[in-house]
């Protein structure tokens, strides 16, 4: 008698485990290049920043579930989204930021970033963005003080992106941008957010999300792609006043904003055409505070802005229905 | 002209009167619900914002400059506004239906509104000429349209969410417009008055 290979089922027809869970943890893999280059880079600086964000977030995690009554908590709080939203906020800090600053942010991120709004899958804005950017805005100081990477003693130096703003365009006429590209430190000039370094190690992670499915490459190309525009017209109108499109790819956080923030299922539309429509505000607004705003760096808040713009795009971008 | 697209700029993003002035946070949490009846408030905003600063104006630099009642302004400027937009909008019933209709309950609801008096107290205290004044105060209200349509957007989702019962309606809408207020600090100086 012949093998029935027909098997009939009903759907889904689901080869792939592909649960929040896995997503969550296959990102986290995705950071670990940043991750690792941050403790090359800072050591223990870098190393309790990361612990103590990740400790707090979980903990803050688990307890505003509690408090919402979540009947599974330990399904929910394990599932990897607050690690993930927590290692985030941690590469976006300065390297050596006190303990309870990585508290307060862990705080803010899980209450207004997320658990207000109902937890996971509801929350308007990037929750690790929200944290940062209310640090930034609550400890200036702080979260402007950078150091010079794989030094032993602690020396502070502005960002790339910070001198140029101070110092103007001189300053940084001579930085070797292949070094930046890579994430080596360079002499005097501070690195930034521990995780923003090397863009070959960001680009290293984004490949595999891409790779593995779980991020489109569209937000990651067009966002990059307006910056690269946006300031190489500016450079080819007045390469005296503005600086080269290839310094501002390798610096700050585009790539880590790019890649992992800007690409968050939650907070960005739905369809293809808001997808672009999203990144292309995203590099605008990015463009537009690196080279007039008050702010040296401008990935946080043009994400945020345009997380706030994503209802209305979804709105607008509405596939229409078959026959409709 | 150049200054008065720095003006407009300033007044739409930079200082934006709800984000980063906190002023008419009544109607932008009450009748942001909806995208459709957020435009509606907006337009309204950007009628009455005019009108009123034009009004003010043109009092204050000929009645009470001249006359040395500047002492006189707020109570002034409030009597003013108030009375004028009611008589605006018996007056549109009448002679422009279709617009009274499109306005609706928007116009009382802000004629006495902190940022319609707001909008007509900077333009003095910051000494814009006529022409500035005007195009601040169309710029301040289309800022304000921006802001409550985005906001009434990011509401809209609400609805499906499981938000907490006491975080509900006014003070999720409160913790969302700090949020957004957050966000727009990012705009800070990119056009210097």
């Amino acid at each position: 008698m012949a093998e029935n290979k027909f098997i009939v089922r009903a759907a889904p027809f689901l080869k792939q485990r592909e649960d929040v869970k896995t997503i969550m943890w296959t990102v986290l893999i995705a950071l670990l290049p940043a991750t690792l280059w941050a403790l090359y880079l800072y050591r223990f600086r870098a190393l309790s920043v990361i612990l103590f964000t990740l400790l707090f977030t979980q903990l803050f995690e688990i307890i505003f579930l509690r408090i919402r009554g979540n009947k599974n908590i330990i399904e929910s709080a394990f599932d990897g989204s607050a690690l993930v939203t927590a290692l985030l906020l941690a590469l976006n800090l300065p390297s050596g930021s006190p303990w309870w600053m990585c508290a307060i942010g862990g705080f803010v991120a899980m209450l207004f970033g997320k658990h207000v709004y109902g937890g996971l899958g509801n929350n308007p804005f990037n929750p690790a963005l929200v944290a940062r950017v209310f640090l930034l805005l609550s400890f200036p100081t702080i979260m402007n003080t950078w150091t010079v990477g794989l030094n032993p003693d602690i020396i502070t130096g502005a960002t790339p992106l910070g001198l140029m703003k101070t110092e103007g365009l001189q300053a940084i006429q001579n930085l070797d941008l292949w070094r930046l590209f890579i994430g080596l430190p360079v002499e005097s000039i501070g690195g930034g957010s521990i995780g923003e370094i090397s863009e070959l190690a960001i680009l290293a992670g984004g490949l595999l999300l891409i790779a593995r499915g779980i991020i489109k490459p569209l937000i990651p190309i067009i966002y990059i792609l307006t910056v690269f525009i946006f300031t190489g017209i500016m450079y080819f109108v007045n390469p005296a006043a503005y600086a080269n499109p290839i310094f501002h790819m390798v610096t700050g956080g585009l790539f880590l904003g790019a890649f992992f923030m800007a690409t968050d299922f939650v907070t960005t539309p739905l369809t293809m055409k808001g997808k672009f429509i999203f990144a292309l505000g995203c590099g605008i607004i990015t463009s537009l505070i690196r080279l007039f705003g008050s702010y040296p760096e401008g990935v946080s808040f043009s994400i945020l802005i345009m997380n706030a713009l994503t209802p209305t795009i979804d709105k607008f971008t509405k596939t229409k229905k078959f026959g409709g | 002209m150049g200054n008065l697209i720095i003006i407009a700029i300033d007044a739409m993003l930079i200082s934006n009167i709800v984000l980063m002035r906190f002023l008419g946070i009544c109607p932008y949490v009450g009748v942001s619900k909806r995208q459709g009846t957020a435009l509606g408030m907006g337009f309204a905003v950007i009628f009455v914002m005019t009108f009123a600063t034009v009004i003010s104006f043109l009092i204050q630099r000929l009645i009470l400059d001249k006359f040395g009642l500047q002492y006189l302004q707020t109570i002034v400027f409030i009597l003013v506004i108030a009375s004028l937009v009611q008589m605006v909008e018996i007056m549109m019933k009448k002679v422009a239906p279709a617009l009274f209709h499109a306005l609706g309950i928007y116009l009382p609801l802000i004629t006495t509104n902190c940022a319609i008096l707001g909008v007509a107290f900077l333009t003095i205290q910051k000494d814009y000429s006529f022409v500035q004044g005007l195009v601040f105060s169309i710029t301040a209200g289309i800022g304000y349209m921006i802001a409550i349509f985005i906001f009434a957007g990011i509401r809209e989702k609400f609805d499906f969410a499981d938000i907490p019962k006491p975080f509900q309606d006014a003070s999720i809408a409160l913790i969302t417009a700090g949020l957004l207020s957050m966000a727009f600090f990012g705009f800070a100086g990119i056009v210097k008055l």
